[in-house]
């Protein structure tokens, strides 16, 4: 595994994000959306606190990063130039995680300007940095899993939109798994099990302020899991 | 020892069997042709080649190392350029050359003399600067071949590059692949026999998955002989010309054309494999009182070697 590859694909597909008003779009409604759900908190219930906002990162993130993933392989596989980058001396990982950090950066260029929120919250009031920093946290990991889940599924689809809408609806499912709602209808013995893969579960045990090794744990090996077969599904046609 | 060296090669797709064993072998500093109409798998071939996809049997061998199981140093010797000639098209052009050279494996301090070499080899040096999406289908054509040569491979595989060019243009295309031929071993898909004839010293030919035929064009010529043909130009009574020709050993087939000439007659005569009638023809027209104006051997052209050797089937 080189880096130099893997740096090499991560600048370029950063730079094709800034080219296309996507990206710019991107971070409008990113950060218009995340300012209204914080200051509408802080208007209605009066407290400068951020766990409002946080609550509905994930909804917004829903919404989001599938356009974020959408096009990483669909694109490249629809124009013909995945051969281009797959007869290049690249290895399948290389290209994966070039794509991944890329789309990493980008989310974490949004987050890093949504730090203005944090801001305004120290000169009206004294926040609570812990939850601050455990919400901050959170969203990284569950916007990394989120990602992963997305480019995996841009790796099956040719179109951009049927991998913006798989990407969205697998992750509402994985994400709602978990939920009181859902884990009355099934099975005593498999409520262990849809609370464990509940992406939601483990992102508001981590909102909750307490770093737990199983969320970190967790989040980690989906990430893994789905770029793994991410690499996978590449490797499948040099296959016999 | 071949450069290129291909061995019973089988490709199934899910519901085609695309290539059905091929072999061939390609020498070190040798441009051949591969040659065959749609669909016949020249694309699948170098797919394999290039190790973009696994064949579902046989064996494939690039500059000593195997496509499927060292991939990785298969492409860094090769300089692939896929049909279509894929492009990022929001990219500038040098920023491709860049992209490309560094997945490559160029060193960095190398990587701008690179770019500008081929930029200037290939003649897009005054679009650099250019998104590439912005320039012309003859300029794209040439982006594709200069980013196939960034890292100054050893061999270079070229799957129709002058496809949608105008003749201007081609001429140009097919003028570089010669020159670099001078140093690389190239193969060149094309399904243009003309192009392969100009620019290839062999032709390898390819139908429904198997390969029909390879060599020179001279050798294609002389093993599909049986094509020659004969045009005789003779003064005299065209019945009794045309009975004398037809009586003749070692030919075929005689046909006949008008020429200006007054009160002479064309013939077209197609000879027997590995015959040579021509003194024996000169000799029975004229013992017989006629007079033979004209005999000139045509030979089999590329073209209905080709169309022999793909429609057989
Ligand atoms: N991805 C694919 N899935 C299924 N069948 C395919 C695929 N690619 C090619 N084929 C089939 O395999 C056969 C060989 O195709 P290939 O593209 O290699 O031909 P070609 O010689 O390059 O033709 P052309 O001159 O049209 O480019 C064709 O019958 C084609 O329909
Ligand atoms: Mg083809």
């Amino acid at each position: 595994m080189k880096f130099r590859h893997i740096n090499t694909i991560m600048q370029k597909e950063l730079q094709g994000y800034f080219n296309s008003p996507l990206a710019y779009i991107f971070m409008a409604v990113f950060l218009v959306f995340t300012s209204w759900a914080f200051f509408r908190g802080v208007f209605l219930a009066g407290q400068a606190a951020m766990r409002g906002y946080f609550a509905l990162l994930p909804w917004v993130f829903l919404l989001l990063i599938p356009a974020i993933t959408m096009r990483q392989f669909s694109e490249e596989r629809k124009m013909g130039t995945m051969e281009v980058l797959l007869t290049a001396p690249v290895t399948p990982w290389e290209a994966v995680l070039g794509k991944f950090f890329a789309s990493f950066s980008f989310l974490l260029m949004n987050l890093i300007f949504s730090l203005i929120i944090p801001a305004i919250l120290f000169i009206i009031g004294w926040p609570d940095w812990g939850t601050i920093a455990a919400g901050y946290l959170g969203a990284l990991f569950l916007g990394a899993a989120y990602l992963a889940i997305g480019l995996f599924i841009s790796s099956l689809a040719d179109s951009q939109i049927i991998s913006f809408i798989l990407s969205a609806v697998f992750i509402f499912a994985l994400f709602i798994i978990g939920d009181d709602a859902v884990l009355r209808a099934v099975p005593l013995s498999l409520v262990p099990i849809f609370k464990f893969l509940g992406l939601g579960v483990h992102f508001s045990s981590i909102l909750r302020g307490v770093l737990d090794s199983r969320d970190v744990v967790y989040y980690a090996l989906l990430v893994f899991l789905f770029l793994h077969l991410t690499v996978a599904n590449i490797h499948n046609r040099r296959w016999r | 020892m071949n450069t290129i060296r291909v061995r019973n090669l089988r490709k199934k797709y899910s519901n085609t069997e695309a290539l059905k064993g091929v072999s061939f072998e390609v020498d070190k500093g040798e441009i051949v042709g591969f040659l065959g109409p749609n669909g016949a798998g020249k694309t699948t071939t170098m797919k394999i080649l290039s190790c973009f996809m696994a064949a579902s049997s046989g064996e494939a061998t690039v500059a000593g190392h195997d496509c499927f199981t060292h991939p990785l140093l298969v492409q860094q010797k090769l300089g692939y350029l896929p049909e279509n000639n894929p492009l990022y098209p929001d990219m500038k052009v040098y920023e491709y050359l860049r992209y490309m050279a560094e997945l490559h494996n160029v060193p960095s301090r190398h990587i701008k003399d690179r770019i500008k070499k081929v930029a200037e080899d290939c003649g897009f040096a005054e679009k650099i600067d250019h998104v590439i999406h912005n320039l012309s289908k003859g300029y794209r054509q040439r982006i594709g071949l200069g980013a196939t040569l960034v890292h100054d491979p050893e061999i270079l595989i070229l799957d129709e590059p002058t496809v949608g060019l105008d003749p201007n243009q081609i001429v140009e295309i097919r003028g570089l692949i010669k020159k670099l031929g001078r140093e690389k071993t190239v193969i060149l898909c094309s399904h243009v026999l003309t192009e392969v004839e100009m620019t290839c010293n062999r032709i390898v030919i390819i139908d429904q998955g198997i390969i029909a035929a390879s060599g020179t064009a001279a050798e294609l010529r002389h093993t599909f002989d049986a094509h020659v043909k004969l045009k005789v130009v003779i003064r005299g009574e065209q019945a009794k010309a045309l009975g004398i020709l037809t009586a003749i050993p070692g030919v075929k087939n005689t046909d006949t054309y008008s020429v200006r000439e007054k009160g002479a007659y064309g013939f077209v005569i197609t000879v027997a494999r590995n015959r040579d009638p021509r003194p024996e023809i000169s000799r029975i027209v004229i013992e017989n009182g006629l007079q033979l104006l004209e005999i000139h051997r045509e030979l089999a052209s590329l073209e209905s070697i080709f169309n022999q050797v793909t429609t057989a089937s």
